[in-house]
């Protein structure tokens, strides 16, 4: 769109930037704050310098829940993304389904991420959960509370079945705004369903996949509360995510410094990646 | 002719799966749920729902969520009306890298947020507030709503706005009356999308609040720590907490694809 | 290449709930013969789109058979059909080269790479495109793209027919003329069947031989041009081509010779016609003139239009539009007009009453 410019637009920006700046700015000075310090309780503080990033840095750890953090994200866009995509195309794009499948498919996202990892613990129990003793009772020897890799499969599957869907409507958004004309130049030129998909539906899903991916990203790498009540970063340290230990060592042994130096080192990984992500799709976009 | 149907169906069976766990899991006994798996309940009860309805820690967490949440809905809506606006039609100093930090806050994480927030709101004395959860979900509500307005409003002609001031609109005047029912849609959109995340956030909503603030949310994870496996009561809590947004999304549905196709990245 | 035929050819969309079935295309009968330039003309939603999907095979009509040289291909899916198609808005394989988005259909039937490359590069050439060959399709402006659509269907060297869905539409003005008359040297050139659907006469007439008309799902008049404009076969015809179009009057008969409110009219009609039903008379403003002893008449308004002027008159409660040349003097106290007898045609119900056959 053509913009003209001026200057006075800023008062109209100036109350979303007083409250974010209020939210953001406070207690990132804080985070920063502690980063640097040591205290012994009371309010008494020592200056530490940069102490808390090296540590922070060179800690097994941090290494460790990193690892697994990107591990987790790494396995969920596997899944998430060409699952999204198949079923946004197999989709009904109009008549009376549609609706159904989209109240459907959106009602996941919209359940208090605690219930999301509730209703998971019970639907995996494995002795009287739907998951859990079906798993069972089919041969299979599975309790995620024990067992690390029940634990992570377990954790991975609830991850696509709540943010599947977001992917689904996005992608689905995407496959509508292709003119029937393109499906059908397709046909005319003898263009197999595979071909369909590569040059028409990819390249016009390109934009709403850009946002899919970023959003899946920033908040799978956020990910705290629905594995926090699903298996308590257990059994062990096993599902363990970044936020997790965050929250044990800030809140659960009140390490205030390492753990500032890692929300910030946590924070500083999302901006990077997300930043990195944007700017190729970016690039790309322009060619 | 066309076996399509069958994608999105499994797709749905398997969202509906734990959904359907946890519904049967509501309707029974404290007994029946540890007696051992059954697929209907065997002894089907009301017992859990009654007791959410007549305990008022239970159902005052309800009505705190909803309250935080149709605060924060509005105070993001409100102030991203005239932000995104500018965004859409000025250029003006900065702009670009505002639009990006607001963004940036999107990104992050609210563990690293959990105890700063909590300091904060102590020191002015809003903790365990409606208003504390409301005004701290802005931190990410309002760069999303920012985003889906901006996109929705760079789809409206600038001329509109031009034809207005022609006519001798001020600008209050033609925002109110003329641009805001233009883009109802987008409203309702990012109203939705600011309902969802406040709605579903626990993490600062709980560590906001003690007690005339708790969330629901917040009251369930108290109920499966502290006393020990009460599932049935459990699970009757969460299910109610499916019934705001299955209505939100009834409402929205015609939108909800739409709303995030149009914002911009 | 090959004669296309339509044989009683039906099409009825589902209806909505609750809704009678309606015929988008009613019975159409009609054969296109290899190697003409056709035009199918009419306003929006008067079937026109419908009868090319059926072409194309895009849609199976619901009632009747198309030929492809006496050969049935009714149930024959898009792609066996040789058909190319180029809609009203450009498509294009954005992600794709101007080169790949050509040799796309030579690809898919798993044509020799060398053989592509061959063809691509003559149609490139004939298009104009040459030296973007290697740009990225999505780069183009809308009549490149609109160039490339088209240079897709005339890659393949087996193409029937080459069906265009008004293809200018979002082309801007200037450019439409070009595009227009590339289109009717590659016909010249290659000599394949065009269809060519619009809604608009002056591309219709400059560049088919034979202008289909169509109203309200049905084929209303084929013919030339000059045919259309000379002996509409249908009132429709009559005032959708011409500008302005055909003066279309109520009338009687009175012993055989047509009257316009109570003015009896000289035609080439013979003394003895016989006609019952709705009677109009049709005559084109280019055949009525300012005469001393004819219709009495009000100017109600004087259009200049430089080389000649358009005159609207009213009679009683009718108005009638003339045309007359630039010099014509607007006769100021009471103007008489004149139809010409040899180019006023009789309509009962809206379809023409041949001389002939009255």
């Amino acid at each position: 769109m053509r913009k003209t410019t001026n200057q006075k637009a800023w008062w109209l920006v100036v109350p979303v930037l007083l409250l974010v700046a209020f939210n953001a700015f406070i207690p990132l000075m804080t985070v920063v704050n502690y980063s640097l310090q040591e205290t012994f309780g009371n309010n008494v503080f020592f200056w530490e310098g940069v102490t808390w990033f090296e540590k922070v840095l060179h800690s097994d750890r941090f290494h460790a829940s990193l690892l697994r953090q990107l591990l987790f994200t790494g396995m969920i866009l596997a899944i998430e993304i060409p699952l999204g995509i198949a079923v946004a195309l197999s989709m009904p794009r109009k008549g009376p389904w549609v609706s159904v499948c989209l109240v459907l498919m959106a009602l996941p996202l919209l359940i208090p991420w605690n219930v999301v990892g509730a209703m998971w613990n019970i639907f995996a129990l494995p002795d009287i959960g739907l998951l859990g003793y079906s798993l069972n009772s089919m041969g299979f020897d599975y309790n995620f509370t024990q067992q690390p890799v029940s634990a992570w499969m377990t954790t991975v599957l609830m991850d696509v079945w709540h943010w599947t869907s977001l992917v689904v409507l996005l992608c689905y958004a995407g496959v509508c705004s292709i003119p029937d004309a393109y499906y059908q130049a397709a046909r005319i030129d003898g263009a197999s369903g595979w071909a369909v998909f590569r040059y028409i539906q990819l390249p016009k899903m390109k934009r709403v996949l850009t946002i899919a991916i970023l959003l899946r990203f920033m908040d799978s790498f956020m990910i705290y509360t629905e594995p926090f009540v699903l298996t308590g970063g257990g059994p062990g340290n096993t599902t363990t995510f970044l936020s997790i230990d965050l929250v044990k060592i800030a809140l659960g042994q009140f390490d205030l410094g390492p753990a500032a130096a890692m929300s910030l080192i946590y924070f500083l990984v999302v901006l990077l990646i997300c930043w990195l992500f944007y700017t190729v799709m970016m690039r790309n976009e322009e060619q | 002719m066309n076996r399509k149907w069958i994608v999105p169906t499994l797709y749905i069976l398997f969202l509906m799966l734990p959904i359907y766990g946890l519904l049967s899991m509501s309707f029974k006994t404290t007994n029946e749920i540890l007696g051992g798996f059954s697929f209907f309940p065997q002894q089907f009860t009301l017992e859990n729902y009654i007791k959410i309805f007549t305990d008022p820690t239970w159902y005052n967490g309800y009505i705190n969520s909803l309250i935080y949440v149709v605060i924060n809905t509005f105070i993001s809506v409100g102030v991203a009306l005239p932000a995104a606006y500018a965004f859409s039609r000025y250029r003006f100093l900065g702009d670009k890298h505002l639009f990006f930090w607001l963004l940036t806050n999107r990104m992050a994480p609210p563990a690293v947020f959990a105890l700063p927030f909590f300091q904060l709101y102590s020191a002015i004395e809003l903790f365990d507030t409606h208003l504390a959860v409301a005004l701290a979900h802005c931190l990410f509500n309002i760069p999303l709503a920012v985003w889906i307005l901006e996109g929705f409003m760079s789809g409206i002609p600038k001329e509109l706005d031009e034809t207005a001031y022609l006519d001798g609109y001020s600008f209050s005047r033609f925002f109110v009356r003329i641009f805001i029912p233009t883009i109802a849609a987008g409203i309702g959109v990012t109203m939705f999308f600011c309902f969802m995340y406040s709605w579903v956030e626990l993490l600062l909503a709980k560590t906001l609040t003690s007690v005339n603030a708790k969330p629901i949310a917040a009251t369930m994870t108290r109920t499966a720590s502290t006393s020990g496996y009460e599932l049935g009561l459990l699970a009757a809590a969460g299910s109610l907490t499916i019934i705001p947004g299955a209505f939100v999304i009834y409402f929205v549905r015609n939108y909800i694809a739409k709303g995030f196709a149009l914002g911009r990245v | 290449m090959s004669r296309i035929e339509f044989k009683n050819v039906r099409h009825a969309y589902p209806p909505a709930k609750g809704q009678e079935l309606v015929y988008a295309l009613k019975e159409v009968s009609q054969v296109w013969e290899d190697g003409g330039a056709y035009a199918l003309l009419g306003p929006s939603g008067c079937g026109k789109t419908t009868l090319l999907n059926i072409i194309s095979g895009l849609l199976t009509p619901s009632e009747g058979s198309i030929l492809f040289d006496d050969q049935d291909v009714t149930q024959l899916p898009t792609a066996d059909r040789h058909i190319a198609q180029v809609f009203q808005f450009p498509v294009v394989y954005d992600t794709m080269t101007v080169f790949d988005n050509l040799a796309f259909p030579l690809r898919n039937r798993g044509i020799a790479e060398a053989r592509v490359a061959e063809r691509v590069t003559e149609i490139a050439e004939m298009l104009d495109l040459s030296d973007r060959l290697m740009q990225r399709a999505s780069g183009l402006t809308s009549d490149g793209k609109q160039k490339i659509s088209l240079g897709r269907g005339l890659v393949r060297e087996d193409v029937n027919a080459i069906l265009f869905d008004e293809p200018l539409t979002v082309i801007d003005p200037h450019l439409k003329w070009q595009l227009r008359s590339k289109l009717k040297q590659l016909h010249r050139q290659i000599g394949v069947t065009m269809i060519y659907v619009t809604h608009d006469q002056v591309e219709a007439l400059t560049f088919a031989d034979k202008v289909v008309v169509m109203h309200d799902g049905g084929v209303v008049q084929v013919g030339s041009p000059v045919d259309l404009f000379n002996k509409p076969k249908h009132t429709f015809v009559g005032y959708f081509i011409g500008s302005p179009g055909m003066n279309v009057l109520p009338c009687k008969l009175d012993k055989g010779q047509p009257v316009f409110a109570n003015n009896l009219l000289s035609s080439g009609y013979p003394a003895d016609t016989d006609l019952s039903g709705k009677l109009e008379i049709g005559i084109r403003p280019e055949f009525v003139r300012f005469a001393e002893d004819g219709i009495p008449v009000e100017i109600e308004k004087v259009e200049d239009l430089g080389r000649y002027q358009v005159v609207t008159v009213k009679h009683e409660a009718a108005l009638i539009k003339m045309v007359v040349s630039e010099d014509q003097v607007i006769p100021s106290e009471s103007p008489q007009i004149q139809f010409d007898p040899d180019n006023l045609r009789i309509y009962r119900d809206d379809w023409a009453v041949e001389a002939n056959d009255a």
